[in-house]
């Protein structure tokens, strides 16, 4: 067992699954002789060549579109965006091209799109998006959004071996902040399986990626006054583990649901409707939500933190909820 | 900066003639076919025609061989024909047919064949098509199987970002990658003028650095040459080629459009240079083709679209069930693509594959080499301790600030259950 950053864990997964299959390649902007942005691909040129890991243009609509003629011919190419908020760039190649391919004529993509994404490094309105949501409506997509360096490591191996078009976010704010001891051998963790994080009777707190963290926290405060929350952990929202949500708020009776993307068509509007659809009569209280303001990501730190969520918010709203 | 080229008609067998004026005529009627059913209400939406610009179709594809990769346009049905594709599935198509490629979930020229035919399915989004072929191009080469692949896009779809994306990207890794601009002069409404303030597009390809043919696209011979000359290059490792064939759209957009923006005298003008008439008359005289094999051709293009086009017309639409299936690949089923290595794979696995990291620039020698352990991320690490909060408990920077503690969840059932 070795003790990796969530940052190493990502590189790892990449490094592995080239080592063990020759169809795997990765190709984005700077992710060769630089090893990325951010270093999450330090050391795979010099050990898998120039054919495997291609430093491409500033072009993010070639790169999807590129990796997805590629995994036609059997490859499973892994495309970077260097940030994720790049994403943008390359809404119509996603959604129109490589989302829709299998249920309109049988092609599959087996593509894994990856970036980091979030904000808390105050980088500012272009280098801190959760643009999850774009993708969610978008049927053909899985979407991952790990916490930790195990699910990282797992859910990415993972992803690289689904069949579908994976959008991998990795929260730059974990990055080098999480460390933790990783098995020596090969595991994987499942796509569309969330896991409960810290258990509880009173209510539920629904997270994903860094805000997870921060309702543990939140949980902790909570435990002192005498409020036992329970905390899932999504880890991939696209398809959705509706039944562990399901079966935590049948036995707490109460939902908050905290994410850091903004409070507009975020999934917390989602789990709550699903709620109402499927546990109507199981609810004590109203489905909460603590997101970020609806508002572009702004720069200063004194307003970052006033627009993210944080430990303090999750507090006031899980004890409001836990009044009903 | 390579200029424009123009290729030399190559001398042809007596059989490739006729193969090309069989496709031509078998587009045509095809097409004809289809605005009949279109006027009966049959065809379920929109219906293209590419009447005029035969020979772009028929003669580019005609230069591919089995093993190459395409993806046509909406009005390349020539290119679908020359590959392989049977009449009855582009009739299935645009009637939305449950016996249709997609079996109705899309229609025109919006399919593909992955497996066999080696089709990539067009979209309605222009360029997108570029890095995608592109891609495949790429593919090709790594698994050692020596391919080229080919796309087309019209006059109006070169203005797109994807576009110059694309043909950056393949001129950048220099894929075994051909693109057919058809310059049909029309954008729906809009002239190539005020859409394209340039004599040729043929142009666009220096800005790439890449090789480009100008070609009468109403001349399927010198169509042929020049797309053959152009995927011979490719496949020989010279980098994407642009061909630009010269043609026009003589019906309007789509069936609905009567194109009353196009000036009479253009219209005539282009009407006496019909592909076919022009084709059968060169036919003729070199005696490749009499009225007797005319004929013929004509009979058996008769008696297979009859045979086709019923059998579309008889074809059922899905099911409604059908609607909600195929968002995703479940299974092991639906992926039946496996890597065709025509390489040796320990060239592209360690220790083969190992290079040093480093760039060389020309002139100047290489830059410093990896082991990049300590290299600071962009931002946030270093601004972190200095905007640390005292109320630290509530604010998500310290959420993972004693990260083994906070991770330590992780290591609950789901986890066990994986570590080995």
């Amino acid at each position: 067992m070795a003790t990796v950053t969530f940052l190493e864990a990502i590189r790892q997964a990449m490094f592995e699954e080239m080592a063990a299959d020759p169809s795997v390649v990765l190709i984005g902007e700077d992710v060769g002789v630089y090893g990325g942005a951010f270093k999450t691909s330090e050391g795979l040129l010099e050990k898998f060549g120039w054919e495997r890991v291609i430093d491409t243009p500033i072009s993010e609509s070639a790169i999807i579109g590129a990796a997805c003629g590629m995994s036609y011919l059997g490859l499973r190419p892994i495309a970077e965006m260097q940030f994720i908020d790049f994403i943008a760039c390359c809404f119509n190649q996603l959604t129109n091209f490589v989302a829709r391919g299998h249920y309109l004529w049988n092609a599959p993509a087996p593509i894994v799109v990856r970036g980091p994404s979030g904000a808390g490094v105050h980088g500012g309105p272009f280098h801190s998006l959760s643009p999850e949501m774009y993708f969610l409506h978008t049927p053909g997509f899985k979407i991952v959004y790990p916490s930790t360096p195990y699910d990282a490591k797992g859910l990415l191996k993972a992803s690289i071996r689904d069949n579908n078009p994976v959008l991998f976010f990795e929260h730059k704010f974990l990055y080098r902040r999480l460390k933790e001891e990783l098995p020596e051998t090969d595991y994987t963790v499942p796509l569309g399986k969330a896991v409960v994080r810290r258990e509880g009777k009173h209510l539920t707190i629904v997270s994903y990626a860094a805000m997870m963290h921060t309702s543990l926290e939140a949980a902790e405060a909570l435990a002192k006054e005498g409020i036992e929350a329970e905390v899932i952990d999504l880890r991939t929202l696209l398809p959705l583990d509706e039944e562990t949500i399901l079966q935590s708020v049948r036995k707490t009776n109460k939902c908050l649901v905290v994410h850091e993307d903004t409070k507009t068509g975020g999934i917390a509007g989602e789990i709550s409707a699903i709620l109402f659809e499927r546990a109507f009569h199981d609810l004590d209280g109203p489905v909460l939500r603590v997101t970020s303001l609806d508002t572009p990501v702004p720069y200063a730190p004194t307003l970052e933190e006033a627009f993210l969520p944080n430990a303090r918010k999750i507090f006031a709203a899980a004890k409001e909820l836990a009044r009903f | 900066m390579p200029a424009t080229q123009t290729a030399t008609k190559l001398k042809l067998s007596r059989q490739q003639y006729l193969d090309l004026y069989y496709f031509m005529r078998l587009n045509r009627e095809v097409e004809d076919t289809m605005t009949r059913l279109f006027r009966q209400n049959k065809i379920v939406g929109g219906l293209y025609s590419s009447l005029g610009q035969e020979a772009v179709s028929v003669g580019s594809a005609y230069a591919l061989e089995k093993k190459d990769w395409m993806a046509p346009m909406i009005r390349n049905i020539g290119a679908l024909l020359v590959k392989g594709v049977p009449p009855r599935d582009i009739f299935t198509q645009h009637m939305a047919k449950y016996t249709s490629p997609t079996k109705g979930k899309d229609g025109t020229s919006h399919f593909g064949d992955l497996e066999n035919l080696h089709i990539v399915s067009p979209i309605s989004m222009l360029g997108d098509l570029i890095p995608v072929l592109t891609g495949v191009a790429m593919a090709g080469r790594y698994l050692g199987q020596k391919i080229v692949s080919m796309t087309w896009i019209g006059d109006g779809g070169s203005s797109t970002g994807v576009f110059h994306e694309g043909m950056n990207l393949a001129a950048s890794q220099k894929a075994p990658f051909i693109l057919v601009l058809e310059n049909n002069q029309w954008a729906y409404s809009t002239p190539v003028r005020r859409q394209v303030p340039i004599e040729n597009l043929a142009d666009r390809a220096k800005a790439y650095g890449i090789a480009s043919y100008i070609v009468d696209g109403n001349d399927v011979v010198a169509m042929y040459s020049t797309a053959k000359e152009a995927v011979e290059r490719a496949r020989s490792g010279e980098g994407p080629i642009l061909i630009e064939a010269k043609t026009f759209r003589r019906r309007g957009h789509a069936q609905h459009d009567p194109a009353e923006y196009v000036p009479p005298a253009q219209r005539e003008y282009w009407e006496k240079r019909d592909p076919i008439a022009i084709y059968e008359k060169s036919l003729n005289t070199e005696k490749i083709l009499d009225a007797k094999g005319k004929q013929e051709i004509e009979s058996k293009i008769t008696a297979l679209l009859e045979k086709e086009r019923e059998f579309a017309e008889n074809s059922p639409f899905p099911p409604p069930e059908f609607a909600s299936q195929g968002v995703y690949c479940t299974g092991d089923d639906c992926h039946k693509i496996r890597p065709k290595w025509e390489r040796p794979i320990a060239e592209v696995m360690p220790p083969k594959s190992s290079v040093e990291p480093v760039w060389a620039v020309e002139g100047f020698g290489h830059g410093k080499s990896a082991n990049r352990e300590n290299a600071p991320i962009h931002f946030g690490d270093t601004q972190q301790q200095a905007s640390e909060p005292t109320e630290a408990k509530s604010t998500p920077k310290s959420a993972a600030k004693p990260p083994a503690g906070k991770a330590a969840p992780a290591k609950s059932a789901a986890r066990g259950k994986a570590r080995r």
